[in-house]
This record gives structure tokens, C-alpha cells and sequence, in this order.
């Protein structure tokens, strides 16, 4: 009896242990490489969810995609922005497309995650991509992802509020965004008139880089940090005094761009900074009370520089372990053609500089296309080195330890100094 | 002898599966995430790979940094676990009453627990909102607040609210632990003790403290190692901020080396994760065992 109990559990186990086996190789991944099918492949390709172009627009061009390509098939991931970076580190090798923001090219190069691609893209082509876009893609000169997302930071403005505080026109610097705030306030028009994404997050290092940029700073210089420059102290005083004056929204330090986007749209601030993506939606009945009230400028500045903004910029990427580079970059292409900017240019304005020629994309937004050319003089790049990823984390800390009034703004940014000059090391 | 052989190699091939699993999935991290914490692993170097002895845990120990978030680890563990077992205790005394209803009292205060952290976590970003929270909508309805306000954007305020949390969850687990050691209890004790006149709380503190001392201390052994990783309700809320105000040291670890992908310095952290919830667990097992024996 007790042997027969013995040679059924012996036959389940190891029944089990070939289901298990056979289990390893339906791995869709493994599948994918053993066909030898002629160059029937299947890439896998990593978005992000929010800001940019939406995801039914990247679905819908890669049905198109594969129509027009029948041997290639492609799996289209997204995860929220959050996680993007996160995912692409875990999931090493999981993908062969990677969405690349640009402060994560130079990490990526150094961790040899992404392939160099400086001889697939055309002097042609590259003259009529915006600089900026390029740069996000590049580290030491060689180019490492298509640019494919062009995006900056605008001052955005509720025109119903502003009227009503008598204010004819937006700021032009942040002397004179104070000015509007405080008359807003004492008015009573709205309680905190600006609201930002100060977030211990990335978007903090985006928003600071870029008010410091607009007076006059630089966190990097040859390679070097340079955090603790007066500028960058003069912009963390600013940020602190609007904080503590009650010109900005006390939940900054806990928002993110999302939430910068709800306090704005709900009508509880007058300005806001936020990335492109911002305008449509605050426009849009089913997202916003602001409908038809939505201002766009370009970001204040100082007497030092009549305005600064980031550069957003994000590309796509090859990772180095997929096995279908070709394939890989055929469908890169694909996405970042004309075509398809040219479709989706109220999602995102193109990387092309001869399409803001171009009568239909002027058209989807004229405001906006005309404002973006000046803003693009502007812009800045987060310093592009390896441990820029470091830095972020410790400067977040840093500007929100001033931002809440627990140490001074000199003395939070010499001890990043400190920590800083030991990363680049 | 022959059959009691093939007996053996019975038993060595039918918990190959078990070892391939421990191994794989185990032992296999274990090893390789120790190895790490010797090496420079630090995927942005030139140079990494080599053996560095000890130097990662030095630096470590060394680094003010690491100690705040540990200290934290511990506020956040310490207060958490001090409300759980309080609470806890509370509602399986009440759920121990034969009331109208009770059971099905009991199936719903299972709820928060069953919830997925995460989850759980997404829910409580949404009350804390400074603009749209329902805390905010709910204590100005109470006139408790004048005006709404933000929960998350001052460091301390930010950590108990993190720790409100974490209590409404892992309450019940605890509640249910409790109420099943107190089903176990012998009632006839209690009615001799009701007509030796020992008054409500009398008997609470002689009677079923005492005997659910064991039952509390393997809930805070457990509660204690989970206190320790709390990873989600971080991540989802605060993201260690503001100001580093909710960097617990699982955290540190996580951002250290998916974020700086410094593996060498997220596995020393992990393995200091690992050797304090070891101390605390011996230190706890001996406190056991001294009870058992007094």
C-alpha cells in the first residue's frame, strides 16, 4: 500500500518537473530568437504613460507599423514615468526598444545598457533635428538614441484670474511674478496663486535646475560639480521666500507634475509650471473647470537671463541586448518619422525644425508653435554625467531641507557640494 | 537493507523540486546579494567587480546618512507596532464578546487587511490630497481645521501619517492573531475568578494579558521583521521624502541600487537590514523563552 502511495507521489513530481521544464520553453523571448523563420521577429518596446504623446497614438502607429512590416511583430509596454527607469534597469535585457529621458542617457551609456547609433542617423537629418533634442541623446559626442519627445516647461496662467487682479499681460520675470502673486493674494482672488511639483522627486531637480538656470546657475561645470554657486543660492532663496511668504501652494513639497496639473485645472492657482502636455489637457471639458482660460508664456527670468527652461527631451534607445537591433531600429525610425510627429504634434511639438513650417502643424496649435520658438532659445540640459542620477537624489533632499526652512539655503547647498564633489570622484 | 537504500534515494529525488526552489530562489540571491556587499559593484565605475573586503560596510557605518534612516526605521517600526498591538488588542477583546452581529463584525475588520499594500497606499495618497483629501474634507467638516492642508510636505508630520497608514492595515492581522488565542482561553477561569470578585480589569491583567503574552510576542517578532521592510506604503506616499523625512533604510537600499545602480552599497545595506532584524529576532527568542520558563 504504502509503496503504491510512494509511486504515485513519484510520478506526480516529476510530471511536475517536466511541465515545468516545457513551461521554460514556451518563454516567449526564447521562442522569439530559436524561429528561424525568415526574420519573422518580435520586438518589445518601453513607454511611458503620461506627458507626450499618448498611448493610443504610439498603439495605433504600431499597428500601422506592422501592417507595413508582417514579419516583425511588436509588443508596446507602458508604465508611468515613475517607474520607467526603475523598469529599464530590472528588466536588462527584457527590451529591445527603451524610452530614454534625457538626464538617464550618460547613466545608461556608462552601465552599457543602450547602443551607440551616431552612424544611423544622417548629417541631413541631424541638421534639421532641434539641438537640444540631439544633446539629450548624446554623451561624449556620440549619439545614443533616436530623439524622439521634444518637450520644455512653460509658465502657465489662468487669464479669468488674472483679469481680475487688473493684470494686463503674464510675467516676463520672477520679480514680477511675485508682484502679480502677492496683489492675487491680497485681493483674495485665489489663496496660493502658484503652485509647483516639488516633490521629492526628479521633478524638484527639474524645476530647480531650471530656476537656477534662469539666474545664472550651473550645478556642473568641465565635469565638475559647482552646486553651492551664488546663483544657485540666490534661486533657492526665492523658492524658500515664496514658500514661506504664501505666494506657493503649501502641498508643493508632496506634488508632482499630475497634481500640479489638478490644482491648476480645478482653478485653485494662477500659475503654474509644467510641461507641454499641460495646455491640451487644461483645455479639455473632461479634465479641467479652466476651459478657455488657459495662458501659455514663456518662463520668467532674471536681469541675468530673460528666461530659462529644461529640456525635456526624451529618446528611443536600442538596448544593447536585443537580439533584433535592425529590426528594432526600423521601428524607431518609424515612430520619430515626420509622419508621424507631424500627426501627433498637439500631443507633442515635432523634433523636426522644417515641420514648424509646416501649415497643419502651426494649425493644431499656433499659440503654442509660436511660443515655442523663442522658448527654445532658452533652454538648459541637467548636467550630463554619469552620476547625475545621484546628484538629483541628494540635491531633491537638499533644496527641500532649505525649502522647509530647516537649514539655510547656503549651508544645504555647500554640504551637497561636499557629497557632490565625493560622486563625481 | 536493499529496500531501506532505495527508500533513500526516494526521499533525495522527491525533494529535488523543494531544493531546486530553495536554492534558486533562496540561497542563490542570499549568496550572490553577500558577495556583492564584499565587492565595488558600482555599475558606473570603470573599475568594479573587485573584492573590497569589508570596506563597503565600514563606509556604510560611517555614513551619518544611513544612521538617520535606520533611526527612522526604528521610530517608524516602534510606533507602529506600539498602536498595532494596543488596537489590536482592543478589537479582539471587543470581537471575543458574544454581541448581535458578531460575526459579521468580524469578517468585515478582515477587509483593511486583505487590502494589497499597495493599494492600500494609493488609498490613503488620495485622503491625505491637500486639495481634494477626503482627511481634509472630513476634519473641516468637523471644524477641527479652518483651512485645508497639506499632510505630506513637512518630514515628521509626513512619517506618522505614513505610520496612520500602515496601523489601519496590519491592525486587524494582529486583532485576528489575538482573537484566536483568546477563542482558545478557558472560560470557566474567568467565572471563578467573576465570583472571587476580581473586578473587569483585574481580570484583564491577571488573567488574559498573561495568557496571551506568547501569542503578543511572536506577533511582535513577526510584526517587527515586516515593520522593518516596509517598502510599498513609502513608495507609493512620499518616496522617502519630504527632505528624506519617510527614508527608512529599505528605502536607501532600493533607491542606492536601482536608482545610483551602486549594487554593492544596496547589498550592504540589505545584509544590515538583515543582521539587526536577526539581533532583535535572538533578543526577542531569548525574552520568550525566560517567560516560558519563569
Amino acid at each position: 500500500m504504502r509503496k503504491k502511495i510512494t509511486a504515485i507521489l513519484a510520478a506526480i513530481l516529476v510530471t511536475g518537473l517536466l511541465a515545468g521544464c516545457s513551461g521554460k520553453n514556451a518563454d516567449p523571448i526564447a521562442s522569439s530568437a530559436s524561429s528561424e523563420a525568415p526574420k519573422n521577429v518580435t520586438i518589445t518596446a518601453l513607454f511611458m504613460k503620461q506627458a507626450g504623446y499618448s498611448e493610443d497614438a504610439i498603439k495605433e502607429a504600431t499597428d500601422a507599423f506592422i501592417k507595413e512590416n508582417p514579419n516583425i511583430k511588436v509588443e508596446t509596454t507602458f508604465v508611468p514615468y515613475e517607474v520607467l527607469e526603475q523598469k529599464t534597469l530590472v528588466a536588462n535585457g527584457g527590451y529591445d526598444v527603451i524610452l530614454v529621458d534625457a538626464p538617464w542617457t550618460a547613466k545608461y551609456v556608462k552601465a552599457n545598457l543602450i547602443k551607440e547609433v551616431t552612424d544611423k542617423v544622417s548629417t541631413a537629418d541631424r541638421d534639421d533635428i532641434f539641438a537640444g533634442a540631439i544633446s539629450a541623446m548624446q554623451y561624449e559626442d556620440k549619439l545614443y538614441g533616436m530623439p524622439w519627445l521634444n518637450d520644455v516647461k512653460y509658465l502657465f496662467y489662468n487669464k479669468e484670474m488674472l483679469k481680475q487682479a487688473g493684470i494686463n499681460a503674464p510675467p516676463k520675470t520672477w520679480d514680477e511674478l511675485i508682484a502679480d502673486c502677492k496683489i492675487l493674494k491680497e485681493k483674495k482672488i485665489v489663496d496660493f496663486p502658484i503652485v509647483w511639483s516639488w516633490k521629492q522627486a526628479e521633478a524638484l531637480a527639474v524645476d530647480y535646475a531650471l530656476i537656477a538656470g534662469s539666474f545664472g546657475g550651473k550645478f556642473v561645470e568641465d565635469g565638475k560639480p559647482v552646486v553651492n554657486d551664488p546663483s544657485n543660492i540666490e534661486a533657492l532663496k526665492f523658492m524658500q521666500q515664496s514658500l514661506t511668504d504664501g505666494l506657493s501652494n503649501p502641498g508643493s513639497p508632496e506634488y508632482l507634475e499630475e497634481d500640479v496639473r489638478g490644482v491648476f485645472s480645478s482653478g485653485k492657482a494662477a500659475f503654474a509650471l509644467n510641461w507641454t502636455y499641460m495646455f491640451g489637457m487644461a483645455n479639455d471639458p473632461k479634465e479641467s473647470k479652466i476651459v478657455g482660460n488657459v495662458g501659455i508664456a514663456q518662463v520668467p527670468g532674471t536681469a541675468k537671463a530673460a528666461s530659462a527652461t529644461i529640456n525635456g527631451g526624451m529618446g528611443l534607445s536600442i538596448a544593447q541586448s536585443s537580439k533584433n537591433p535592425d529590426e528594432a531600429w526600423k521601428y524607431i525610425q518609424y515612430l520619430s518619422a515626420k509622419d508621424f510627429q507631424k500627426k501627433h504634434a498637439k500631443d507633442a511639438l515635432p523634433i523636426w525644425k522644417s515641420l514648424f513650417a509646416d501649415a497643419d502643424v502651426i494649425a493644431t496649435n499656433p499659440e503654442l508653435v509660436n511660443l515655442s520658438k523663442t522658448q527654445y532659445e532658452y533652454l538648459i540640459n541637467r548636467p550630463q554625467v554619469p552620476w547625475y542620477g545621484e546628484l538629483s537624489k541628494q540635491m531633491q533632499v537638499a533644496v527641500q531641507v532649505a525649502l522647509l526652512g530647516r537649514s539655510s539655503p547656503e549651508d544645504a547647498l555647500n554640504k551637497l557640494q561636499t557629497k557632490a564633489l565625493d560622486m563625481s570622484k | 537493507m536493499q529496500s531501506g537504500l532505495r527508500h533513500r534515494w526516494f526521499i533525495l529525488f522527491s525533494i529535488i523540486p523543494a531544493l531546486l526552489f530553495v536554492f534558486g530562489i533562496v540561497l542563490y540571491p542570499l549568496v550572490q546579494t553577500f558577495i556583492y556587499s564584499l565587492k565595488n559593484m558600482d555599475l558606473l565605475s570603470d573599475h568594479q567587480g573587485q573584492f573590497v573586503g569589508l570596506n563597503n560596510y565600514t563606509h556604510a557605518l560611517m555614513d551619518s546618512d544611513v544612521w538617520s534612516s535606520i533611526g527612522r526605521t526604528f521610530y517608524f517600526s516602534g510606533v507602529s507596532i506600539t498602536l498595532e498591538m494596543i488596537l489590536g488588542l482592543l478589537i479582539a477583546l471587543l470581537l471575543n464578546e458574544k454581541l448581535r452581529g458578531i460575526a459579521f463584525l468580524r469578517s468585515i475588520i478582515i477587509l483593511p487587511w486583505a487590502v494589497p499594500t499597495i493599494v492600500n497606499a494609493a488609498m490613503w495618497k488620495w485622503i491625505y490630497h491637500p486639495e481634494y483629501g477626503a482627511l481634509n474634507g472630513l476634519l473641516m467638516q468637523l471644524h477641527l481645521i479652518s483651512e485645508y492642508r497639506p499632510w505630506l510636505s513637512s518630514p515628521w508630520l509626513a512619517m506618522n501619517m505614513v505610520i496612520v497608514a500602515d496601523v489601519w492595515k496590519m491592525t486587524p492581522f494582529v486583532a485576528v492573531f489575538l482573537l484566536a488565542a483568546l477563542q482558545m482561553n478557558n472560560k470557566s477561569i474567568y467565572e471563578a475568578a467573576s465570583i472571587d470578585g476580581a473586578s473587569i480589569i483585574r481580570r484583564f491583567f491577571t488573567l488574559t494579558l498573561p495568557f496571551l503574552k506568547p501569542t503578543i510576542l511572536v506577533l511582535i517578532v513577526m510584526r517587527t521583521m515586516e515593520a522593518f521592510k516596509v517598502f510599498d506604503l513609502i513608495y507609493a506616499l512620499t518616496q522617502g521624502g519630504p527632505s528624506n523625512g519617510t527614508m527608512v533604510i529599505i528605502y536607501k537600499a532600493f533607491i542606492e541600487t536601482f536608482s545610483n545602480l551602486q549594487y554593492s552599497n544596496g547589498a550592504t545595506l540589505s545584509y544590515l537590514i538583515a543582521i539587526i532584524i536577526g539581533i532583535l529576532t535572538i533578543v526577542y527568542v531569548k525574552v520568550l523563552k525566560l517567560e516560558e520558563g519563569a
